[in-house]
C-alpha cells in the first residue's frame, strides 16, 4: 500500500509541476490544483497509513492509542484543503481579470513574439 | 485564578485588526472617511500594544522576558502557544510603525480607489502580527496564508494591466511556496510528532538515523517556503516586478513581508539547530551563508542594471534580505544583534524610498496617467478630488533632500542608521569568538568575503542611486515643483525621523537588541518556559499543573 500511495502522490505532483511550467494561465491553475491534491494526500499519509482505525474515541472508554489513527494530520489536511481552495479560487478570479484586461490567457499578459 | 490582564495583551495584535477589518467590510465607499479613521485607531492601538509588550518583556515583568498565551487554555505542546519576547515585540512595533506610515499615505488618494482597501490592510496586519507571535508551525502556516491572501488583494489594488500581470506571478509563486510549507510541516510532524516549536526544539536532539535525515529534508523544504518569501537567490525573481507594480503604500507592507520570511528563518533556525541540538546542530548554516551572499550579489547586480526607481527599491530589499540571511547563517550571536538592527534600519529606509518614488514620479509625469486608468477600470463613480488643501511649500527641495537621505540609508553611509548597522556588523565580524582550543581569534574566509560583499553592495547602491538622482533632479529639465500633499509628506518625514532617532539612540537600542539576541540564542530557557506554562484551572477543578514529560534542556 505504501508503494501505491507514494507513486500516486509522486505522479500527481509531477504532473502538477509540469503544468505550472506551461505558458497558459489555465494550465498553471490546473497544475497548482493537482499539486495541492498531492500535498493534501501527503499530509494525510504523514500520520501513517492505518486500516480500520478511527481517529475517534467513544465516550466513556479509555482510549487505546494502538488501535486509533492519528487525528492531527486529518485536522491539518482539512485546514489545508480549505485554505488551498480559497486561494485557488482567488487565483482564478485574477486569471479572469487578466484575460479581460489584456485579451490573452498567457501568463505574461502578452503573446510571445515569434 | 485567572490570567493576569497583561497576558491578554499578547492576543491584541491579532484580534484588534481582525475585528476592525471585519467591522469595516460592510461599510460602503461613501463612508471612506470613517473607514480611514477606524483603521487609524486600530493602528494606534497596535502601536500602544507593541510598546506595552516591549515594556513588559524588557522591564522584567515576565519571567525570562517572555509572555505566553495558551490559546483556548490547552497546555503546550498540545495547543497553540502565542509567545511575546523581546524580538517579537520589536517586530510588532516595526509593523505598527510601517503600517501607520503606509496608512497615512493613503489618506488623499490610494485609500479611496478600492472598496475594501482598509479591510484587506487590517487583515494583512493581522497575518503579519500573528506570524511574529505564534509558536506553532501549522498556526504559522495559517497566519502566513492570511497575510498572503490579504496581500494578493492589496497588490491588485488600483487595478491595471501591469499590476494584474505582476500579481498573477506573485500569486502563483506564493501558492507553490505554500505547498512547500505544507510538505515541510508534514514531514516535520511525521518525524518528531509535534508542531510546537519549543517541543520540537526539545525533541530534535533525540533524533537519529533515518528519522534525522527525513527531518532535515522536512526542514529544508520548509525553509524553501520562507526563503521564497524572503527572496533568497534563486527564489526571489518575483520580487522586483511585484514591488514596482504595487501601489506605494502596499509596497511598503510588502517590504515588511519579505522580512517576515527572514525573521522566521532566524527564529526557527537558531532554535531548532542550536548548538545543543545534538547531531543536527548547525544544520544548513553554511547554505544560508552562501545563499545569502549570492543574494547580495544578485541584488547589487540588479540595482546596477535597472533605471526604474521601483525596481531599484526591490533590488535594495533583496540586498538587505541577502545580508540578513548571511548574518543568520554565519552563526555568531553578536553578529545577529547587529543584523536585527540592520533589518529594522533597512526596512524603514526602503519603505521611505518606496513612498518617495510616487512623489518623484510626479516630477517626471505631472498628471498621473496610472490613476486615471485605475478609476476607469474600477468604475469609481466619485473620482477622488485632486489633493486638496494647501500643498507643501518647497516641494522640490523636500523631495530631493528626502531622496538624498534615503540614498544614504540604503547605501549605508554616515550619518544615518544604515551606517550604524554596517558598522555594527563589521565590528562583530572583526571580533569573532576566541577559539577555545587554540586561543586564537581567527576570522574565517567567509567573514572577509561577507564584509567585502557588504562594502561593494553599498558602493553599488551609491552609484545607482546617484545615477537616478542626477537624471531625475538635475538632468530632467523639470522646473515645476510636483504637487505634494501634506498627508504624503508626513509619513516620509516620520520614517526619516525614526531613522535619525535610531542613529541617535543606537546605544540603548543595541542594548535591547543584545538582550533580544541572547533570548533567541538560549533555547534551553525558552523550551522549559513554554512547556511548563500552567493552564488556567476551570471552575471547581484542581489547580493547573505542568503537563510536560520532557525535561527541558539546560541553558548553555
Amino acid at each position: 500500500m505504501e508503494l501505491v500511495i507514494s507513486l500516486a502522490i509522486g505522479i500527481v505532483f509531477g504532473s502538477g509541476i509540469w503544468l505550472i511550467l506551461r505558458p497558459r494561465s489555465f494550465q498553471v491553475l490546473a497544475g497548482l490544483m493537482l499539486m495541492s491534491y498531492a500535498v493534501n494526500l501527503f499530509i494525510f499519509v504523514m500520520g501513517r497509513l492505518w486500516v480500520d482505525a478511527p481517529p475517534l474515541t467513544p465516550a466513556g472508554t479509555t482510549p487505546n492509542p494502538a488501535v486509533l489513527a492519528d487525528p492531527l494530520p486529518q485536522a491539518l489536511v482539512l485546514t489545508a484543503i480549505v485554505i488551498g481552495f480559497a486561494t485557488t479560487a482567488l487565483y482564478l478570479v485574477v486569471m479572469i481579470g487578466s484575460r479581460g484586461l489584456t485579451g490573452t490567457d498567457h501568463v505574461d499578459g502578452k503573446e510571445p513574439e515569434l | 485564578m485567572s490570567l493576569h490582564w497583561t497576558q491578554h495583551l499578547i492576543l491584541v495584535p491579532v484580534l484588534l485588526p481582525l475585528l476592525v477589518g471585519a467591522a469595516l467590510a460592510p461599510l460602503t465607499q461613501g463612508w471612506h472617511r470613517l473607514k480611514y479613521w477606524l483603521s487609524y485607531a486600530s493602528l494606534l492601538g497596535l502601536l500602544a500594544t507593541a510598546l506595552a509588550l516591549i515594556f513588559m518583556t524588557d522591564g522584567g515583568h515576565w519571567q525570562g522576558g517572555m509572555g505566553i498565551y495558551l490559546a483556548a487554555n490547552w497546555s503546550a505542546p498540545f495547543g497553540i502557544a502565542l509567545l511575546a519576547d523581546r524580538l517579537s515585540a520589536l517586530m510588532l512595533l516595526l509593523t505598527a510603525v510601517l503600517g501607520l506610515a503606509s496608512l497615512h499615505f493613503t489618506r488623499t488618494r490610494w485609500g479611496r480607489i478600492g472598496v475594501h482597501y482598509h479591510t484587506l490592510f487590517q487583515f494583512l496586519l493581522m497575518g503579519i502580527n500573528g506570524a511574529f507571535l505564534t509558536h506553532d508551525l501549522f498556526n504559522l502556516f495559517v497566519f502566513f496564508e492570511v497575510m498572503l491572501a490579504a496581500s494578493y488583494g492589496l497588490v491588485l489594488h488600483g487595478y491595471n494591466a501591469e499590476r494584474i500581470r505582476a500579481s498573477m506571478q506573485y500569486i502563483a509563486i506564493n501558492l507553490a511556496a505554500a505547498l512547500l510549507f505544507l510538505l515541510g510541516t508534514a514531514l516535520i510532524y511525521a518525524t518528531t510528532g509535534t508542531l510546537n516549536m519549543a517541543d520540537l526544539a526539545a525533541r530534535v536532539p533525540l533524533l537519529a538515523g533515518d528519522e534525522l535525515a527525513l527531518f532535515k529534508v522536512g526542514a529544508t523544504v520548509l525553509a524553501l517556503a520562507f526563503l521564497t518569501k524572503g527572496a533568497m537567490w534563486p527564489l526571489g525573481f518575483w520580487l522586483p516586478t511585484t514591488y514596482a507594480a504595487a501601489s506605494p503604500p502596499v509596497a511598503v507592507m510588502l517590504v515588511l513581508m519579505t522580512k517576515v520570511g527572514a525573521y522566521v528563518v532566524m527564529r526557527l533556525w537558531l532554535l531548532i539547530f542550536s548548538d545543543n541540538a545534538g547531531a543536527a546542530a548547525g544544520f544548513g548554516g553554511d547554505a544560508l551563508l552562501y545563499a545569502g551572499m549570492a543574494t547580495i550579489v544578485f541584488g547589487a547586480a540588479g540595482m546596477l542594471s535597472t533605471d526604474t526607481a521601483g525596481r531599484m527599491a526591490g533590488y535594495g530589499a533583496i540586498v538587505s534580505s541577502g545580508t540578513l540571511l548571511a548574518v543568520i547563517g554565519y552563526g555568531q550571536p553578536t553578529l545577529v544583534t547587529a543584523g536585527i538592527y540592520y533589518l529594522i534600519g533597512s526596512t524603514i529606509a526602503v519603505a521611505a524610498f518606496l513612498l518617495l518614488i510616487e512623489l518623484i514620479d510626479r516630477i517626471r509625469t505631472p498628471r498621473s496617467a496610472m490613476l486615471a486608468l485605475t478609476m476607469e477600470a474600477f468604475a469609481v463613480e466619485d473620482a477622488p478630488d485632486e489633493p486638496t488643501g494647501r500643498g507643501v511649500p518647497a516641494a522640490m527641495a523636500f523631495v530631493s533632500l528626502a531622496f538624498a537621505a534615503c540614498a544614504l540609508m540604503i547605501a549605508g553611509l554616515p550619518p544615518l542608521s544604515g551606517f550604524v548597522a554596517k558598522f555594527g556588523m563589521f565590528h562583530a565580524l572583526l571580533n569573532p569568538h576566541i577559539d577555545a582550543g587554540t586561543g586564537v581569534a581567527a576570522i574565517p574566509a567567509a567573514g572577509w568575503t561577507l564584509m567585502a560583499l557588504i562594502i561593494v553592495s553599498g558602493l553599488i547602491a551609491v552609484i545607482s542611486m546617484m545615477r537616478f538622482g542626477v537624471r531625475t533632479f538635475w538632468a530632467s529639465g523639470a522646473t515645476e515643483p510636483p504637487k505634494v500633499h501634506r498627508s504624503e509628506v508626513a509619513p516620509i518625514l516620520f520614517l526619516l525621523a525614526l531613522s535619525v532617532l535610531m542613529t541617535v539612540q543606537a546605544n540603548p537600542l543595541f542594548g535591547y537588541l543584545t538582550r533580544a539576541s541572547d533570548d533567541i540564542h538560549r533555547p534551553g530557557g525558552y523550551i522549559g518556559r513554554v512547556l511548563s506554562e500552567p493552564t488556567v484551572p476551570g471552575p471547581g477543578s484542581a489547580p493547573g499543573l505542568a503537563p510536560s514529560t520532557l525535561s527541558p534542556q539546560e541553558a548553555p
